[in-house]
């Protein structure tokens, strides 16, 4: 008696007019296939396939929705093909950067020596014999090193200090007053200016006060904390901002000093946060190369003296590495010095960036006892 | 009952306290007088290549004539970048902000802050020894089928040390910049706007076009803004990647120079009257990009008036 209805599977109205949830991968491997069999025909390279392979990509699957879906939603896979492919596009030179710097400077830091000599007494005669390969590539980067850092620190003792206070005097004085207003503005214009221009004003100062042709690390410092007092500024005085009012208020009801308070309340709570913006500023500053070459000139040897003589520094190395390579007629020698140099550049900058991701997460103030 | 003990205040905490807020404010102002000093020196340091006799300057014909190529060269070279930079900075914004899935976004955005951390003179090496080369058969191409275009006319440069190519290293610095302040911007969309157009029915895209854009619009163009003063002033990667020379109008010819890079290459070797004209060089770079960074500023200030939540 009991007749069995077999259910007839059909498409919900809901689901009705939309892409299968595989047609993205279906898309995908045509056009991989399609893009290298076009590939094929004019010469096979990895990067043309990729091309070749996104624009079929995006192609198929707007085409295939336009027909399917209609045009709104068309238009709107075209939107998101597009924004993908910005974020892989912008990719690409991080990823050849690195890819760049790592193959073409892992054989210059192995040389042996290099972290440990300055480029004193190498001459083109020795770059000949390495390209001959009748030689070691010989000299390195010490001299650099020791500039760097020199030169480095020294910014930072200028602008920590200089940045720090004037953070506090914006965050915890300045009451939004005339001078208050000016400082945040005139910072913001200082974040702006070129780095070969704070390079100028620097020479331009010490040519004026010390004497013409003065060139020392102590010039370039100098030259740097201009570029990085308003970096420091600007991190601080947001994390000043936010210390909770309610602490500072607490403070003061118990009778303390408004100085002892910033100093024993607000600062300690905002310690993490400020000292995460100073290491990134140090590493903005420390790859820095136009203010150096303008104020601290070239120098081949060692010189542990910030005040006086010329001084090397990395980024200048090894923009005269690349630039006039030790021995001209064999510039080999001297750009595996250069791309060495950069190696040790970017692993400095990244520790650096690293080092304030996790200062900020270690020295973060603790939050209650939960 | 002598004064009491609340009002009467000795001891080193008022001292402290004097010494503390006057050091913040000599801080303050040590800022103030270091962008004045900047301003001034450069002037002071300046004045005699304006006041030289013509023939004295480089080239020979006054210091407007020297100064005036180099700066349309960098015009040209920011030009470039900004005309890359900034379609593909919105594009990764509106993907680390509305597109890639919630627990990405943050990490993606600390891989494109990798591209900014990464120091300017290696982007120099890079587009000399790596980008140039790989992008001189495309000016081939370009000079053989554009070539009625003057920006593309040929014969292109056999090694790839053009201004476009310099244009294009410049763009990839800048796209952090523009990329992380769009980002800012767009996450700061109300969602209620967000989602009432979602509601209505309309697409991810109708979203962003009918509710996200509009509310950036401000935001973005001082983001360009920006990113402009920072390509204005970028040196390296003109001064190792370009292989200057005469102000030409096509850009895949060796040829053209910028203001820092003039400077870059010529400060280290100059003296005399050159110390001169190179530093009112970096006056004249230093007199543009305030004023470009300065109308960002402006525009940001007028948009924080009627931004959040509205």
């Amino acid at each position: 008696m009991t007749s069995t209805l077999t259910p007839v599977r059909k498409r919900s109205a809901l689901t009705k007019g939309q892409l299968p949830k595989y047609a993205p991968y279906v898309v995908l491997g045509v056009a991989l296939v399609l893009g290298a069999a076009i590939l094929a025909l004019i010469g096979f390279n990895a990067f043309g396939w990729g091309v070749v392979s996104a624009i079929l990509f995006a192609a198929g699957l707007v085409g295939w929705s336009a027909a399917v879906e209609g045009s709104r939603k068309a238009k709107d896979k075209l939107a998101t093909c597009l924004v993908v492919g910005a974020f892989l596009v912008a990719l690409l030179p991080l990823i050849s950067v690195i890819w760049t710097v790592m193959v073409n400077g892992i054989p210059g830091l192995l040389n042996p020596g290099f972290l440990g000599t300055s480029m004193n007494g190498v001459t083109g005669v020795f770059d000949n014999r390495a390209a001959e390969g009748t030689g070691p590539v010989i000299g390195g980067i010490y001299h650099a090193l020791i500039g760097t850092l020199q030169i480095t620190l020294l910014a930072t003792v200028i602008s920590v200090p200089v940045g720090l206070l004037t953070a506090i005097y914006l965050v915890e004085y300045g009451n939004d007053r005339p001078l208050a207003r000016a400082i945040t503005f005139f910072v913001d214009v200082m974040t702006g200016i070129p780095s070969i221009v704070a390079g100028l004003f620097a020479a331009a100062f010490f040519f004026a006060v010390v004497g013409p042709g003065t060139k020392t690390g102590a010039v370039a410092a100098v030259a740097l904390s201009v570029l990085m007092i308003p970096v420091v500024v600007r991190s601080s005085e947001e994390m000043l901002k936010i210390v909770p009012n309610e602490l500072r208020e607490a403070a003061y009801a118990l009778g303390v000093r408004k100085w002892r308070t910033i100093l024993k309340v607000v600062i300690p709570t905002a310690i993490s946060g400020i000292a995460s913006g100073v290491t990134l500023a140090i590493a903005r500053v420390i790859g820095e190369t136009a203010p150096i070459l303008v104020t601290a000139g070239f120098a081949t040897s060692i010189n542990n003296n910030v005040f006086g003589g010329w001084m090397a520094s990395l980024p200048t190395f090894i923009y005269t590495q690349i630039l006039n390579p030790t021995s001209p007629s064999n510039p080999d020698p001297s750009s595996q010095r250069a791309w060495g140099a950069a190696l040790v550049l970017i692993i400095l900058v990244m520790l650096l960036n690293l080092g304030a991701r996790l200062i900020a997460r270690v020295f973060a103030p603790k939050t209650g006892r939960r | 009952m002598t004064t009491t003990s609340l009002t009467s205040s000795r001891g080193a905490g008022r001292a402290g306290d004097k010494v503390f807020s006057g050091a913040a404010l000599t801080a303050g102002c040590l800022i103030l007088a270091v962008l004045f000093g900047v301003a001034l020196f450069l002037v002071i340091q300046a004045i005699p290549a304006f006041t030289a006799p013509a023939a004295d300057i480089q080239g020979g014909e006054g210091f407007f004539a020297y100064i005036w190529p180099i700066v349309i060269g960098t015009l040209i070279a920011a030009i470039i970048a900004l005309a890359i930079a900034t379609p593909v900075s919105i594009g990764v914004a509106l993907f680390i902000s509305h597109f890639a899935p919630r627990g990405l976004a943050s990490g993606l955005g600390y891989v494109i802050d990798l591209l900014a951390a990464i120091p300017s003179v290696v982007y120099g090496a890079w587009g000399a020894a790596f980008l140039a080369p790989q992008i001189s058969p495309a000016y081939g191409w370009l000079a053989a089928n554009m070539g009625w275009l003057p920006i593309f006319q040929g014969p292109a440069s056999a090694t790839g040390k053009t201004i476009l190519t310099a244009g294009i290293v410049l763009s990839v610095m800048v796209i952090p910049i523009i990329t992380s302040l769009s980002r800012e911007i767009f996450l700061q969309t109300p969602k209620l706007h967000e989602e009432a157009a979602l509601a209505l029915g309309a697409t991810r895209w109708e979203m962003i076009k009918m509710s996200v854009l509009p509310f950036a619009r401000p935001g973005i163009i001082s983001a360009v803004m920006l990113g402009l003063g920072r390509a204005l002033g970028e040196t390296m990667a003109v001064a190792l990647v370009l292989s200057s020379g005469a102000l030409t109008a096509s850009l895949i010819q060796s040829g053209n120079q910028t203001i820092a890079a003039e400077i870059a290459l010529n400060f280290p070797e100059a003296s005399g009257l050159k110390v001169s004209t190179l530093i009112a060089a970096g006056l004249v770079l230093f007199v543009i990009t305030l004023a470009v960074n300065m109308i960002a500023r402006w525009i940001i200030s007028r948009h924080k008036e009627f931004s959040g939540a509205n």
